[in-house]
């Protein structure tokens, strides 16, 4: 799955497809802290993943706030369109 | 109760994939809906209910809610009623129909088969909190942190300033590296030299 969300990342343009990725890879991240707590019986993978869970959080928060000014100025999501832009 | 987990699994893979190959935004957001709720599931099967619980609250619950309020922020206006037409048509959300009710009717086998424990057993919401605030105090205090600044740093970014319109001009002619009249300073030049 962190592979898929990378995939993802690398081939979508859209801003808001980078920030979904971006989550799956959290996701796929938080998933594996969990099945190791599970494995070896331990409380510390679910407390990290709630702490990924936190920054997921905050993170898609700035993310998207960041996007809707991109988009209110340049009228577009397109990452290639964006890297052009000088100020 | 393997096979629960492997079929959670892949029904969260698949619904990931199907993100990632949908050309609209709110079909590929009913997908990552369907994913995170498969890892949820799977969480519950792992023997990590409270984890689970949450999963399905805060990722699928408010985290969507938030991607679908900026989806329909930018798609103000912009041939409203005919997408909304297509939307509705059926081949559009079978898919994720499909998948979300084949993580329904694990939800109720496992409902009724009592609570599960692949690997080694259950941890419950107890053991969870126990070493949350023992241990890792230090961490959930960074954490309350870091959701204040996420807070405050939204907050700044969203909220619609009364800027001087920017003008458009086409790329790289001389009058856009000459115009400076927006919000947006070039770093490093002087306006006073270039503007006449």
């Amino acid at each position: 799955m962190f592979s898929l969300g990378l995939t993802g990342l690398l081939v979508r343009r859209n801003l808001i497809f980078v920030l979904m990725s971006l989550e799956v890879m959290l996701n796929a991240a938080g998933l594996a802290f969990v099945v190791a707590g599970s494995r070896w019986h331990q409380a510390d993978g679910q407390v990290v993943f709630l702490f990924i869970l936190a920054m997921a959080a905050s993170e898609v928060a700035v993310g998207l706030a960041l996007v809707l000014q991109i988009y209110r100025r340049f009228k577009t999501l397109d990452v290639d369109a964006l890297s052009a832009m000088r100020g | 109760m393997e096979l629960t987990f492997y079929i959670a699994g892949a029904v969260a893979v698949l619904a990931t994939v199907g993100m990632l190959t949908r050309l609209n935004l709110v079909h590929a957001l009913l997908y990552l809906v369907v994913s995170l709720l498969g890892v949820a599931v799977v969480f519950f099967v792992l023997g990590a209910p409270f984890v689970a619980a949450l999963e399905a609250i805060v990722y699928a619950g408010a985290i969507m809610v938030l991607f679908l309020f900026v989806v329909m922020m930018l798609n103000v206006g912009r041939l409203a009623a005919e997408t909304e037409k297509q939307w509705l048509t059926p081949g559009i959300w079978t898919g994720p129909l499909i998948l979300a009710s084949i993580l329904m009717i694990e939800v109720v086998y496992l409902a009724r088969g009592g609570s599960a424990g692949l690997g080694a057993g259950e941890l419950g919401p107890k053991e969870v909190g126990i070493a949350l605030f023992g241990p890792y105090m230090i961490g959930v205090e960074l954490a309350s942190m870091l959701l204040l600044g996420g807070l405050v740093g939204a907050y700044h970014l969203g909220c619609r300033k009364a800027e001087k319109p920017e003008i458009q001009h086409d790329a790289d002619t001389h009058e856009r590296w000459a115009d400076t009249s927006g919000d947006l300073v070039l770093a490093g030049t002087d306006r006073s030299a270039r503007t006449p």
